[in-house]
């Protein structure tokens, strides 16, 4: 018999409470229970990036979460930041370099870039390289990416 | 790509959480980074998970008689960021940015990494190199394990039925020096070395090598050399361009020792 | 002659290219930028059900028996299904085209019937309630195999020792050969002969977005509606409609975002026709989307290849002659409806492309094997025959002791020499190599480079820099495969429709993979119509609403579709001057359109705006005359046919530094010089290139698919078959000559696939550069630190 638990967490600040069976991993319960899509699972091993999220403030591969392990836990994804206006910066400078194509990487893409746009208040190229190298984009060549972080941080 | 049918439960001590993974089919849930992935891909069907992240008190770092204790549910994040850890153990501090990335950092822990003794990974060859203490608690107190016998081959560790690792207290040593090998930013290493010197004698240990982390003593980079065994293939790399690989990485560590 | 008439490359005239030519930010990149965006995966529907494959795990197996009982008795199981059954709803194929001569292929059923012939192949379809329900059920389906022996690699396949289908007689899928004649005779006298042999690895595409797609049949209609992530929304509509035998009429193809497509979301799937067949078998919608391990088994592969080139020169550097045998491995079908016989065609086509040589043989052998099917990847046959060019080219040049810059100079097609023929038959229209070499130089500071090697080389740094000149198949006309009987397009249309608010919608049958089209689209009907873009809304990716057209493939969205929507574009603003004539009272030839107004077009004055023209259009039109009836809605289409395909050229450099101790390249820069024609959106377009670079050093340093001796996939996930991800790419320099194809008006070539087919090459040729002093050379593709220092006699 398939185990649930009743599990509560606040989803781009909202409060959600779901009996969640124990094997879902987070994106499966915020794409198929919540109906946000826009976190997107291209590997669910943990290696493309391509839904990450944030959890509690930090960033975090959504697939290598259960989404029981978020019980009492702030989830923070791609459409809570975009409403919140908080990626706004870098949503316009990835939109005017073109930083995306397809824009299936884009949603984690960003909240990896975030991740060191808070951090930081400079980076060199090779440090925005290195530190998005955990997230997995086929059609650009990463060099829009990291021009549009560039600027967002570098100014 | 979904995960098998199991259990769940999240033990608020360390009694319950003894008596849950006593349970048929039970295995400890960390951070996750590495169990998840096996579960999502169907390699591993346990019945039970525990989570242990609940448990009190397995997040510090702290400083005292010469070595840095690290709560097993520290995150690599936490392990990155620790004021204790630049300052006394670079080793380390020169080690975390090697594992994966930001977001497997944040949840990937400490305990995990070890418990988990990924021939390739790079905590296990820290331990090792450092000759930290693995302290490990079961229902019958604790018991504190040198990491080169906690180490006992690919994915084996001394961890018995009922017990968990709750930390390691790693000493502190004068010189320290990591290097490794990587196609790609953050993946596992081809080969990596972690070697430090403490009280005179270089302490390296290799990963990427055999089926746990090799620790070798060498008076000389020569006597280094000679003394490596012959190193497990893997996917990309034969034996040869692996034992070619970590002679090479010696040579670069070794003026830093 | 009104302006705009003219073509946008007409020689000496002032012509007002609007927005083309412009950096614009595409629109609908704002949705995808908010995670806001409609992915195949992201719908959601009423009675949606799942399914998961069971797949086989050996490379070559009879299937004896199959026990699907227990897998029916799971919770959530809708119904599960062997190949026999899906048969009865979907008609099997042969994937063969009369004008590759000779190629022959097993039919291919949606599931397989008796027989396995790839680790990966579904052998049974389980649909259920959800993906996780599907996927437990696959666990309880119990087979009796019988395994059969594999046939992995691809000389032993050639040799015909085991025959993979004993119906066929061989495993050989197609061979061609090609011969200008006076080959032999050049060799035998030449100064100085080279050659070598190059391997190049098989990988595969990787798209983030698995394949993906959701079947919806309607009993009550007989229709089928298919949300796909494709790249040939019409050619699906063909296939299902004969496949699945429902008029063509009610099959209607709906392409939302979708995540990279890169060529693998071209063909027909196995697994993808059984989908179809379930939603029809079950009468309800039924999803399937690939995740990342089946993707691995089973999206096509490419590029498997091994080849042996040959090249005669004078003492003085020319070239005389190119002599090919290539031999290629596809897997055990030839992939429907495209063929795997066409990448080692192209190889054929291309090798030897920029010079101008005489003397050209090739022989070709494409042959089956028991791994995943390979088929049409981006840039398709072009690193394999720009790398074999290339590398022999820089052989020869070193042998010779000529600089590989000059040497390429020596031997280049001049540039006043189109059109021209190129020994293996094909013919390019105009090209520009000596423009783009010398511009290269210039960009690269080349003679700066060289300096800086010889420098480095005193301190034992070992630097190498790398050209790759290059030719790339764009445009294609129905020589592709029209005329080989496959129902693919070659042409596209475009509708343009002026709504009463004075905004412009545009529908095309090109689709957009992320590469700009709406973008590109929006900027073409802008400037063709007279609007400002936030005017124009496009609308691409729907059988039932655009016109019918080949979608995106073959380098072709820009200069195909983008030629169908500017001849609209410009129809529609005639036709909207018809109107103003009408409602002005004034002559038509004194008036244009420009930012949304009607104006005089001698004074500029605004007229009219576009939205009081709509209005009185629309909702007024009893205050027109009579005898007169507005049309604004214009639909236009576009065949490329003056040549079998518009060539573009470009050249590449790579700059690198090969560690001689531990084997390892670090890529330092990258440049790109592509004359593409009519450059309708540089920003795109120079992103686009680096995307296709990035994929290009991909194949030269990373992705392999690697197989073990029983023909299991070795490393089919992403933590082992290496992609290439941002800490290890350089920084990539882009640059352009602008030869507009004056097929068209709009003049442009296609761009999507350059940076792939020439960033092999010239990666390689870096490495090789920077290895010659030490006595190495590579020539096995990916040059891993294994082969770099076995190159180096390391290890």
């Amino acid at each position: 018999m398939e185990q649930t638990l009743t599990t509560t967490m606040t989803v781009n600040g909202s409060q959600v409470t779901r009996a969640i069976p124990a094997r879902q991993h987070l994106v499966d319960f915020l794409r198929e229970e919540l109906g946000l899509t826009g976190s997107h699972i291209g590997c669910e091993h943990g290696v493309c990036g391509a839904c990450t999220i944030r959890v509690n403030g930090e960033v975090v591969r959504g697939c290598l979460m259960l989404a029981v392990q978020a019980n009492g836990c702030r989830v923070d994804t791609i459409e809570g930041l975009s409403d919140s206006k908080e990626l706004e910066r870098l949503q316009k400078a990835f939109h005017e370099k073109n930083a995306l194509q397809c824009g299936f990487c884009t949603p984690g893409m960003l909240m990896a870039a975030q991740d060191l746009v808070r951090a930081r208040k400079k980076a060199t190229r090779e440090e925005i390289r290195a530190h998005i190298s955990g997230n997995y984009c086929r059609c650009t060549g990463y060099q829009a990416i990291v021009d549009a972080i560039d600027e967002v941080i570098n100014g | 790509m979904k995960a098998p049918s199991f259990a769940y439960a999240k033990p608020r001590t360390l009694a319950e959480a003894f008596e849950l993974i006593e349970r048929p089919g039970a295995k400890i849930l960390a951070g996750g980074q590495s169990l998840i992935p096996t579960l999502n891909m169907r390699l591993s069907a346990p019945e039970l998970l525990v989570d242990i992240t609940g448990l009190a008190g397995l997040s510090n770092i702290e400083a005292k008689n010469g070595a840095v204790r690290i709560g097993a549910l520290c995150t690599h994040a936490m392990v990155e960021r620790s004021p204790e850890v630049r300052e006394h153990l670079p080793l380390l501090a020169e080690a975390m940015p090697h594992i994966a990335h930001p977001a497997i950092r944040n949840r990937g822990t400490l305990g995990g990494s070890l418990a988990l003794a990924d021939p390739a990974a790079e905590l296990p060859a820290c331990a090792v190199a450092l000759d930290a203490v693995l302290i490990i608690a079961s229902r019958k107190g604790e018991r504190r394990v040198r990491a080169v016998e906690f180490f006992k081959g690919l994915f084996e560790t001394d961890l018995k039925q009922g017990e968990i690792l709750v930390g390691a207290e790693f000493p502190k040593a004068e010189k320290s020096a990591f290097v490794e090998l990587t196609r790609r930013h953050g993946d596992y290493a081809i080969v990596g070395l972690a070697a430090v010197t403490k009280q005179r004698e270089r302490r390296i240990s290799l990963f990427g090598f055999a089926d746990r982390p090799v620790l070798i003593r060498p008076g000389s980079l020569e006597e280094a050399k000679g003394s490596l065994p012959k190193p497990a293939a893997d996917l990309y790399h034969s034996s040869a361009t692996k034992l070619h690989l970590a002679k090479v990485l010696l040579e670069r560590a070794w003026n830093r020792l | 002659m009104g302006k705009a008439e003219l073509p946008l490359h007409a020689p000496g005239t002032q012509v007002d290219k609007g927005y083309i030519g412009e950096s614009t930010p595409r629109p609908n990149a704002q949705r995808l930028l908010q995670g806001r965006g409609a992915f195949t995966d992201d719908l959601r529907f009423p009675r949606l059900a799942h399914v998961a494959f069971f797949r086989s795990p050996y490379a070559h197996a009879r299937i004896r028996k199959l026990s699907l009982e227990k897998a029916r008795a799971q919770p959530g199981v809708v119904g599960v299904f062997d190949g026999r059954a899906v048969a009865e709803y979907c008609k099997p194929w042969v994937a063969v085209l009369a004008h590759l001569k000779g190629i022959k292929s097993p039919a291919q059923h949606a599931i397989a019937i008796e027989r396995a012939c790839w680790q990966g192949e579904a052998c049974a379809a389980v649909v259920a309630e959800s993906r996780t329900q599907a996927e437990d059920a696959v666990q309880h389906i119990e087979a009796e195999w019988e395994e059969l022996p594999v046939v992995v690699d691809m000389e032993e396949s050639l040799s015909g020792k085991r025959v993979i289908h004993p119906d066929l007689g061989d495993n050989i899928c197609f061979k061609r050969e090609h011969d200008t004649g006076g080959v032999e005779e050049i060799f035998a006298k030449a100064d100085v002969v080279v050659e070598d042999t190059f391997h190049f690895g098989r990988h595969t595409g990787v798209c983030v977005e698995g394949r993906a797609i959701l079947a919806d049949y309607n009993a009550a209609e007989h229709s089928l509606t298919v949300y796909h992530a494709t790249q040939a929304p019409h050619m699906m509509q063909d296939i299902f409609s004969r496949h699945l035998n429902i008029p063509e009429g009610n099959v209607r193809v709906i392409a939302k975002d979708v995540g990279g497509s890169f060529g693998i979301k071209v063909h027909v799937y196995a697994d993808e026709m059984a989908t179809a067949a379930l939603s029809i078998m079950l009468r309800r919608p039924v999803k399937f989307v690939a995740d990342r391990l089946e993707s691995f088994l089973s999206d096509i592969h490419a590029r498997e290849h091994r080849a042996r080139v040959r090249l005669a020169c004078t003492k003085a550097g020319e070239i005389l002659a190119f002599d090919l045998d290539d031999l290629t491995a596809i897997g055990p079908y030839s992939v429907y409806p495209r063929t795997s016989g066409i990448e080692g065609n192209q190889v054929v086509n291309l090798t030897g492309g920029p010079y101008k040589h005489q003397k050209y043989r090739a022989r070709m052998h494409v042959v089956f094997t028991n791994k995943n099917v390979t088929c049409q990847y981006r840039a398709v046959g072009h690193p394999i025959a720009v790398a074999l060019t290339e590398g022999i080219v820089d052989l020869a040049a070193q042998k010779i002791g000529i600089d590989p810059a000059d040497f390429r100079r020596k031997n280049l097609i001049s540039d006043d020499a189109y059109p021209y023929t190129f020994p293996s038959g094909i013919k390019f229209e105009k090209l520009s190599h000596h423009k783009a070499l010398d511009l290269l130089l210039r960009i690269t500071n080349y003679a700066g480079l060289r300096a800086e090697q010889s420098r480095l080389r005193q301190q034992k740094i070992y630097r190498g820099i790398g050209l790759a000149a290059m030719i790339e198949v764009t445009n294609p006309s129905p020589a592709f495969y029209g005329v080989g009987g496959a129902r693919i397009s070659a042409q596209d249309g475009a509708t343009l429709r002026l709504e009463p608010t004075g905004m412009v919608t545009v529908m095309c049958s090109v689709t957009e993979q992320g590469q700009g089209t709406e973008g590109i689209f929006a900027q073409i009907a802008a400037s063709a119509v007279g609007v400002s873009i936030d005017k124009v809304r496009v609308i691409t990716g729907d059988t039932g609403v655009t016109p019918y057209g080949g979608g995106t493939w073959a380098s072709r969205g820009a200069g195909i579709g983008g030629e169908a929507v500017l001849l609209a574009g410009r129809a529609l603003r005639a036709n909207m001057l018809d109107v103003a004539a009408k409602m002005l009272s004034l002559d038509k030839a004194e008036l244009d359109v420009r930012d949304n107004h009607v104006i005089n077009r001698l004074t500029g004055e605004a007229k009219l705006p576009l939205a009081e023209l709509g209005r009185v259009a629309y909702f007024r039109p009893d205050t027109l005359p009579i005898d007169f009836q507005s049309e604004l809605t214009v639909t236009r289409h576009y065949t490329p046919r003056q040549y079998g395909f518009t060539f573009t050229n470009g050249i590449q450099a790579s700059l690198v530094e090969v560690d001689p101790d531990t084997g390892f390249v670090k890529l330092l820069k990258h440049w790109c010089v592509e004359d593409s024609g009519t450059v309708i959106n540089p920003m795109l377009v120079d992103e686009q290139i680096r995307g296709g670079v990035v994929q290009g050093i991909g194949a030269a340093l990373y992705e392999e698919c690697l197989y073990g001796p029983d023909g299991q996939l070795l490393n089919g996930n992403m933590a082992d078959y290496l992609v290439p991800m941002a800490g290890e790419m350089p920084d990539i320099v882009c640059a352009h000559i602008e030869t507009p194809t004056l097929q068209s008006q709009l003049g442009a070539k296609g761009v999507g696939e350059a940076g792939t087919a020439g960033a092999p090459a010239a990666v390689m040729n870096a490495i090789n550069d920077a290895l010659a002093p030490l006595g190495a050379r590579v020539t096995r593709m990916p040059f891993t630190p294994e082969r770099i220092l076995q190159a180096l006699k390391k290890v």
